[in-house]
């Protein structure tokens, strides 16, 4: 199976740790890992700032580089998401783009959609002996629909120990732009996630999107709580190496 | 008499600001918010089918609005049958003329009303105090807010920023009669309002109402209540005037079955509201007019993705879950439908000329809560981000975004970027970052910019022996048509 890595730019740019866990997790797994050098962005923050125009320049691309693999692998339920539901938004219905994501789109999976959908993988041998609270991110809760996929990989990692989330589906206030635009009720939100997450105990808080968590990390790291953020990948490939 | 929103200054992100400070607001707002919520998500439950419903007032509203000339010529006809008068507003001025006209015929300087969005929407309470007609309203939501001088904050729930103790204060303040021994009981404060409102009943010989829902077929407009105020209102007086969005038609009785199992369950949570009204026309003695009005909403039905906010029954589910509604309060959309369905409808019913109608489409996480609870599946966000590409945007934004779109449409200019911040890293302040960007370290830490970005490594440890990618040519076919 010819699988693509979408590390997608904020992972690139911002949190490279993320993109080489996949990387690791993949090949410990089997799979044949490519990283399509010519990749960039998804284009969700123009598209959904309202700059259709370059976003849609960037799905093009998108399309483009990932055209041709089995299966492309994201980081980041928001970014898969874009993909799947948002890009053919962007195109006529019988245009040559309309055609072009329709062949892209419905391979685009985010890590825990293929490591349970394709791989059929819920144990991934990974190690990582913390107390971990998951946040499913907005885009992979109602968008993408992972359901209890991550948390069941989550479950399924020894030393670990997952407790609940209170107020787990509410949005943290990221939101993109909307994090600049609007940042009183952005922090607000981030404030009663913040809480949420204290009041379990746990010592890492984990999601599927790391734009989501430098949000939430963010605003931990500024109340100086002590509480740390990790991908949901970087928690899958940890081993008891490490 | 309560203020109207229409021209109100600001925009919504200073408007939030301020409304997030307020300890009160904010207690109110989530506790009101998550009882309607809960209670919502447990009666929706019960219900086996209420994805099938969903899905069949979602299809039933699509085809009303495609055939919408037909079903409005249908119901004006109806309607005249049996004998009332129907009347086309095309915008609020003439919605209010033709009220206002209407009541004058009647020698009236008074009239009741019951709670209407529609009449809300156009000002019709302060166009009539124009005229020397005093409008009194009846829901008890709606005359804690009128008797406040105050604006509404939810669409379901009026005075939703308000707690008893603050109502109690202006029952005495304002209601002459109630005794200055008025606890801040709801049972009392509620019995206090029947006194006040109960004469007012009897004594009115003109009500003005909306509807929920017009039925094509028979000409019967429907009206769903709590409290029976409606009742009083719809069935006391000798002249009833209804205005009513166009966009509220349903073609026939089988269609209000779906309506009536989604509309009580969605917005205040119960499997049917108390008291279902339904009139057709005019009864014996008393008389009936119809106002259509439009609004807007003919431009809105024009537009191929903002048009599913005709869908809107007015259920406020969206507001109850929306996490922004929650912190930022109804005021700040400053306007008669706030939360998510305030976001996209008022910039398409007003435009976005002013600051305040530009900034809504951008007051929302897109976080999807509301198109999850919505019972006639209008996707929020997907118009949402549709409005945003049709707002004016700042300079200095569009210039930033030019450059990021440029930068990020090419690798290697992405490569010369990212080694670019790897160089400046030490010089990124982690707690003040300047311009625009302060919003973000107002609050929060910036994450540390890494030594090496992922394509780097992967270039520098030959990972991409096997790196295949696209070909040149299929890249560089961005002129084609795509």
């Amino acid at each position: 199976m010819r699988v693509a890595l979408f590390v997608t730019c904020v992972n690139d740019t911002l949190f490279p740790g993320t993109g080489k866990a996949v990387v690791s997790l993949l090949r410990r797994l089997g799979c044949d890992v490519d990283f399509p050098a010519a990749q960039t962005c998804c284009g969700q923050m123009h598209v959904n700032t309202g700059y259709r125009a370059e976003g849609t320049r960037l799905a093009r691309h998108f399309t483009e580089v990932f055209a041709g693999y089995d299966a492309v692998v994201a980081p980041s339920g928001s970014c898969a998401a874009m993909v799947r539901e948002q890009y053919p938004k962007l195109v006529e219905p019988g245009s040559r783009g309309a055609a072009a994501i329709a062949e892209v789109a419905p391979k685009v999976y985010e890590l825990s959609e293929f490591l349970i959908d394709v791989l059929k993988k819920e144990d991934v041998g990974a190690y990582f002996p913390h107390r971990v609270t998951y946040h499913p991110t907005c885009h992979s809760l109602r968008g993408l629909r992972l359901g209890d996929r991550p948390t069941r990989l989550l479950q399924n990692v020894r030393g670990l120990e997952l407790v609940p989330l209170p107020g787990a589906e509410e949005c943290c206030g990221f939101g993109g732009t909307f994090a600049v635009k609007n940042p009183a009720v952005s922090a607000a939100m981030a404030a009663d996630k913040t809480r949420g997450i204290q009041d379990t105990g746990a010592e890492v808080l984990c999601a599927a999107d790391n734009s989501c968590l430098m949000h939430i990390g963010g605003t931990l790291r500024r109340q100086k709580t002590g509480v740390r953020t990790m991908h949901l990948a970087e928690i899958l490939a940890s081993t008891e190496d490490d | 008499m309560s203020a109207t929103f229409i021209g109100m200054p600001g925009n919504f992100p200073e408007n939030a600001a301020k409304a997030v400070q307020n300890s009160q607001l904010r207690f109110n707002l989530r506790k009101a918010t998550h009882t309607i919520r809960d209670r919502r998500a447990s009666v929706v439950g019960e219900l086996p089918d209420w994805q099938e419903l969903r899905a069949a007032g979602k299809a039933i509203k699509d085809h009303t609005l495609r055939n919408l000339e037909r079903y409005l010529l249908r119901m004006e006809e109806a309607v005249t049958r049996a004998g009332g008068t129907v009347h086309w507003a095309r915008d609020a001025d003439e919605a209010n003329r033709i009220v206002t006209d209407l009541v004058k015929a009647t020698g009236e300087t008074e009239v009741v009303k019951v709670k209407s969005m529609a009449t809300q929407e156009i000002g019709l309470n302060e166009a009539l105090a124009e005229h020397g007609i005093a409008a009194y309203e009846t829901d008890l939501a709606e005359l804690i807010v009128q008797l406040g001088d105050d604006f509404p904050s939810h669409i379901l729930v009026p005075a939703i920023h308000r707690n008893r103790s603050e109502i109690r204060e202006i029952f005495l303040d304002r209601m002459p009669e109630v005794s200055p021994d008025l606890t801040d009981d709801p049972p009392a404060l509620t019995e206090a309002a029947r006194l006040h409102l109960r004469e007012r009943f009897l004594r009115s010989k003109v009500a003005i109402s909306g509807a929920n829902f017009m039925i094509a077929e028979t000409g019967t407009l429907v009206v769903l209540e709590s409290e029976g105020n409606g009742r009083m209102c719809l069935s006391l007086p000798e002249t009833l005037i209804s205005v009513v969005g166009i966009e509220k038609l349903l073609p026939s009785w089988r269609d209000l079955e779906v309506f009536l199992q989604l509309l009580p369950r969605s917005s205040t949570g119960e499997r049917m509201n108390p008291y279902t009204s339904m009139w057709t026309g005019a009864v014996e003695g008393q008389e009936f007019h119809l106002v259509l009005l439009d609004n807007g909403r003919t431009d809105v039905l024009a537009d191929e993705v903002g048009r599913q906010a005709l869908r809107c029954i007015r259920c406020s589910a969206c507001l109850n879950v929306c996490p922004v509604y929650e912190r930022a309060g109804g005021h700040a959309y400053g306007s008669v439908y706030p939360g998510p369905i305030g976001a996209i409808l008022t910039p398409q019913l007003r435009g976005m000329g002013s600051e305040l109608d530009a900034s809504l489409p951008f007051a929302s996480s897109l976080c999807g809560a509301c198109y999850d609870v919505c019972p006639v599946a209008i996707d929020i966000p997907e118009v949402l981000v549709d409005l945003r590409a049709k707002a004016p945007h700042a300079a200095a934004e569009r210039a930033g975004m030019k450059v990021a779109g440029w930068i990020l449409n090419d690798h290697e200019r992405l490569a010369k970027a990212q080694r670019a911040a790897t160089k400046l890293r030490r010089l990124v302040p982690k707690r003040r970052l300047p311009g625009p960007l302060s919003a973000w370290t107002d609050t929060r830490d910036v994450p540390e910019i890494p030594e090496e970005s992922f394509r780097d490594w992967w270039e520098r440890t030959g990972r991409g022996e096997r790196s295949g990618g696209p070909t040149e040519e299929g890249l560089r076919g961005a002129s084609e048509e795509w």
